[in-house]
């Protein structure tokens, strides 16, 4: 398991635009995962206040959507977001790490349905929560 | 009859705004967004980088790129519309609004090419807004992904004239 953890966070880590974004696949397993995301200058989207841009919490949380829905036991061949709604709960407070914890929790033939939530340090309180669709491709 | 405007000072004036309301947004320059205004028609485009890939084997761009391209560009436009009356009396830029639900339908895999986003304000009130916004890459018709989002309005500055 754990081996199979190393070689998933190589595989997500090597994904130009996760790395560019310094997200971390924390936990995976079963179709859940969890990645998180380091609070950086870079990703601000309000100046005035160093909260975090909508935009980059929308990557991490397709990034962990999509971890989800290829760890399920099924064992997609690969997957691509259909869909995605996010809805904004309050703002990431500036300086902290934000995680995303997404859970597949239905597949059909051709499709992954996942739930996904954004925290930063305040566990109690989510940032962002999320729906999807993605396409599920079976191994032949 | 009052004589019109140089044209020289009204486009530096709107693009002084844009580019206000533009470069104080780290995220957007970390991304390479930029802005091309006609009048006061905007497009958001995004010039293709290696690090917007989110699956290289395709090669395709991150999901997450094209959610934020598509959040970057409804924004942008929402501000861009409230403002502009106030912006040509000559006032400065105000804060952006702020996103309360963003929804992405991605149409096509986002090839490794520029990709270019208009989006329209379907309703604007005093506190909430709705915007949808269309992107694309080769052809104008053929939609990569579009989007929809309710934004929550700044409350309006104290000085501001009634």
């Amino acid at each position: 398991m754990t081996d199979l953890i190393s070689i998933a966070r190589q595989f997500i880590e090597a994904i130009p635009h996760s790395r560019a974004l310094g997200m971390v696949l924390e936990t995976l397993g079963d179709g859940r995962a969890a990645v998180s995301m380091p609070y950086d200058l870079r990703f601000v989207g309000d100046p005035a206040t160093g909260v975090l841009h909508g935009g980059a919490v929308s990557a991490l949380m397709d990034t962990a959507s999509g971890a989800a829905v290829m760890c399920h036991p099924t064992a997609p061949a690969s997957t691509a977001t259909l869909d995605l709604r996010i809805d904004y709960m309050r703002p990431a407070t500036p300086g902290q790490r934000i995680v995303a914890r997404a859970e597949c929790h239905h597949v059909t033939r051709s499709i992954a349905f996942v739930r996904v939530t954004a925290y930063d340090e305040d566990q109690a309180r989510p940032v962002a929560m999320g729906t999807g669709a993605f396409t599920l491709d079976r191994p032949r | 009859m009052k004589r019109p405007e140089p044209v020289q000072q009204v486009k530096d004036r709107r693009d002084g705004a844009l580019r206000q309301l533009v470069e104080g947004v780290p995220y957007i320059g970390f991304l390479g967004i930029r802005f091309d205004r006609r009048g006061d028609e905007l497009t958001a485009l995004l010039p293709y980088d290696d690090s917007l890939i989110g699956n290289p084997a395709l090669p395709a761009l991150h999901g997450g790129v094209t959610a934020a391209f598509l959040e970057v560009a409804a924004i942008i436009e929402l501000a861009w519309s409230v403002q502009w009356p106030a912006m040509e009396a000559g006032a400065a830029v105000g804060p952006l609004p702020k996103t309360i639900d963003f929804t992405v339908d991605f149409l096509r895999t986002g090839l490794p090419r520029d990709a270019y986003a208009r989006a329209r304000v379907v309703r604007s009130g005093r506190r909430y807004a709705s915007v949808h916004v269309e992107a694309w890459q080769d052809n104008r018709a053929r939609l990569y992904a579009q989007a929809t989002g309710h934004f929550l309005m700044p409350p309006p500055s104290d000085d501001a004239p009634e």
